[in-house]
């Protein structure tokens, strides 16, 4: 049992959400396609170095080691999709899902070629003819340069976006590089230009699970039933009271906006990506009519039944709460990070040393991490048993920026001062004082013979 | 393998993913009995939630079908099928020697430059020795220490002390072939007296602490060590023998260890390392630990 996919058509709407919507697309596209060509200190301000294993966001840079951000920013996506989608229901489909927002583009260009919704599906029905075949081919022309810019620019966030370009104009681009551009631009042809709604309905796992996160209290579209039936068609300033009318005239515009072809009017459906489309429409509708707004409005299970909506409930509170903690310690993390990390690793080709005048030796190998912008020059101290003295191999240490030196350290003790094992703390600090890092390490001496 | 197992998991794979096949046909059609397309299926549960018969996406159809053309051509392709080798000739062995060849050819540039050099020249190459230090923290440290200085049984190599010389060739061939440095055991040739005598001889030859009539009586017996010691005890860099009269020692200089060391010998080994390193790698790190040797003793 199979059956293809109807084509929806979506019919253009205007109105306060259609406006929120536009904004939306230009904003979050616009911050898409120009980030990768801002500058940072020389650099691109974003750039995820894969190769070199850095991540450049303006004015960090991470390391492997810092992929405790990217759980941190997990947590955060996801805290903030359950408190969004507790208050606000699925806010984040309609406006400022990818999938939405570029297959809102792909409808706008699919509108500047082939005409309104009528038009175009006169011209799907319509046999091949020259006509037919200009437009359908204006709009792929349109759809596929689209796409080839999207898959550009994403590519540009893992490679330089400039030298991106210049290889681009000169047909020199690496094979990775073309496999990549071409595998996203197909992959952004086919979501917006083709899947649509079908990845919302059949395959977004966000929409499977939303349904968890939503409570009587929750902001969704709905048709006001009470209002709104019986419905039926009626003429201009006739008394649809007196003919035993409700509100809604049966037009059916607001399936036809709606971009995931169902009728608001059958209630919440899963479908139902809270575009407000139907909103707009029907307030239109009922301006004409001279009738009140929001016949279909966003509202919540409660209002709809007559009861009271409140805000304040404890499932937001505790998504709040939570949200606020990740955000704090991200924040503080961030900002009080060390870009310098030292590694102590002990040798182990002997416990310790005895050398001249029975000092107590012990050999350990520092790697010395340098994730900062700037290269430093680092004396190391240590502490944790008194006497203590060391001697590091090259005895002045300076590491380049963004490089790793395995430095030898021989730490010394007088002799009858220690034995047996003993904790102690290796610090680098560098030249300027602004970096300091501390590790702990065992030093070990001989037990005296019995 | 052997063939039956071979074949065994041929036809059990094959027949596996045709049944796949059959799965995904057989059921994309309305069998005659089943309900139509917006009917339910007659379950019922929490008094409301019914099942209906809805047909599948024609689009997730297909992909079920072009995964299991994706899956057949890969067991082609590939050695996926008990014995047969797969139509692209791939082994893991093939990838491996590849992606040698190209990391050969990556560095190829680098080392050709530094073939070019002599091993004192070496010395005094930034690059080298950078290189050596990062090859000499890989491949040498664990035994001889992070900074060069050894360990008992671990000879140091920052210091101007060398059993095998510090001519440049011999440090490379300690690297390129190993060496086994052997003492013969005397345990059995010789009387406990004498062997404390040999012992106190070779304490005074360092210039410790000894007792002196007996080390005069252990003198005359030294002639059997002088062999490869030499008679001054200042050894034997041909042999690899070390020299007793300049208070480093690779196993301990008190009476206890150096009476080990003559009753049962000492038997140690460097590992060869031109499987590991290459002799052009090898070159490297020879430079780079005879410089830790120079920077020592200018």
């Amino acid at each position: 049992m199979y059956e293809a996919r109807q084509k929806i058509h979506p019919r253009e709407v205007s109105g306060r959400f259609q406006r929120l919507r536009t904004a939306a697309v230009f904003l979050l596209l616009g911050l898409y396609y120009l980030v990768p060509w801002l500058r940072w200190d020389e650099r691109q301000a974003v750039l995820f170095d894969l190769p070199a294993r850095k991540f450049h966001v303006f004015w960090l840079t991470l390391w492997p080691q810092d992929l405790f951000y990217l759980t941190a920013l997990l947590i955060t996506a996801a805290l903030s999709l359950f408190f969004f989608t507790a208050l606000f229901g699925r806010v984040w489909c309609g406006y400022a899902c990818p999938q939405t927002v570029w297959t809102e583009v792909y409808i706008w260009m699919e509108r500047w070629t082939e005409g309104k919704r009528h038009q175009r599906m006169k011209l799907d029905k319509a046999p091949m003819s020259l006509t037919k075949f200009r437009r359908k081919a204006a709009k792929q022309f349109l759809w596929v340069t689209f796409s080839l810019f999207t898959g550009f620019t994403f590519v540009g966030y893992f490679t330089p976006i400039d030298q991106l370009a210049v290889k681009t104009a000169t047909l020199s681009l690496g094979g990775w590089e073309t496999f990549w551009i071409l595998f996203y631009s197909a992959a952004t042809y086919g979501n917006a230009g083709f899947m649509r709604e079908q990845v919302c309905k059949y395959m977004c796992p966000y929409a499977r699970f939303q349904s968890a996160m939503f409570d009587r209290d929750t902001l969704i579209i709905a048709y006001d039933e009470t209002r709104g039936e019986p419905r039926g068609g009626r003429r201009r300033g006739s008394d649809a009271k007196a003919a035993g009318l409700g509100d809604c005239i049966s037009c059916n515009k607001c399936v036809q906006v709606c971009p995931t072809g169902i009728d608001i009017r059958d209630g919440l459906q899963y479908e139902c990506i809270a575009c407000a489309a139907c909103v707009d429409v029907c307030n239109e509708v009922m301006d004409t009519m001279g009738y009140p707004r929001n016949l279909v409005r966003y509202t919540t299970e409660n209002a709809v039944s007559g009861k009271d909506s409140n805000l304040l409930r404890p499932r937001i509170l505790v998504y709040a709460a939570l949200l606020l903690a990740v955000l704090t310690l991200t924040v503080v993390s961030i900002a009080s990070r060390t870009p310098l990390r030292l590694d102590v690793i002990r040798d182990r080709n002997s416990l310790y040393r005895i050398v001249d005048a029975g000092y107590i030796e012990n050999v350990y190998s520092l790697r010395i991490m340098n994730m900062d912008n700037n290269p430093h020059r680092l004396t190391v101290e240590v502490s944790g048993i008194s006497g203590l003295d060391v001697e590091t191999e090259p005895a002045s240490i300076s590491v380049p920026s963004g490089a790793i030196e395995a430095v030898a350290a021989r730490i010394s003790v007088p002799p009858n001062v220690a034995s047996g094992g003993h904790d102690i703390l290796i610090r680098i600090t560098s030249a300027d004082g602004s970096l300091t890092v501390e590790e702990p390490a065992r030093f070990m001496a001989p037990v005296p013979q019995q | 393998m052997s063939s039956g197992w071979s074949w065994f998991i041929i036809i059990l794979t094959l027949a596996n993913v045709a049944a796949m096949w059959w799965l995904a046909s057989s059921h994309s059609k309305r069998r005659p009995d089943e309900p139509k397309a917006d009917e339910t299926m007659g379950h019922v549960w929490d008094g409301d939630l019914q099942e209906y018969n809805q047909p599948l996406p024609l689009w997730w159809l297909m992909l079920f079908y072009l995964t299991i053309i994706f899956g057949v051509a890969y067991l082609f392709l590939y050695p996926a099928l008990g014995n047969y080798k797969g139509l692209l000739g791939w082994t893991q062995l093939d990838q491996y020697e590849t992606e040698l060849k190209q990391a050969r050819n990556r560095y190829s540039g680098i080392y050709d430059r530094l073939a070019e050099l002599s091993i004192d020249e070496l010395t005094g190459d930034e690059q080298a020795m950078q290189i050596g230090h990062r090859l000499y923290v890989n491949n040498c440290s664990v035994c001889h220490g992070s900074d060069g200085r050894g360990a008992p049984t671990f000879p140091n190599l920052a210091d101007d002390d060398w059993l095998y010389g510090n001519d440049p060739d011999a440090v490379l061939a300690s690297i390129v072939n190993g060496r086994n440095g052997i003492m013969p055991p005397m345990g059995a040739s010789l009387d406990d007296g004498t062997i404390d005598n040999i012992v106190q001889y070779v304490l005074s030859l360092s210039g410790q602490p000894h007792d002196a009539a007996a080390a005069a009586a252990g003198k005359p017996m030294f002639g059997v060590c002088a062999a490869c010691h030499g008679m001054d005890g200042k050894g034997n860099t041909m042999l690899g023998a070390p020299n007793l009269t300049d208070g480093i020692w690779l196993y301990g200089g008190d009476a206890a260890s150096i009476r080990t060391g003559i009753v049962n010998g000492r038997n140690n080994r460097m590992p060869a390392h031109e499987e590991m390193l290459g002799v052009e790698r090898s070159r490297i790190v020879a430079a780079y630990v005879l410089q830790l040797s120079r920077e020592a003793a200018p």
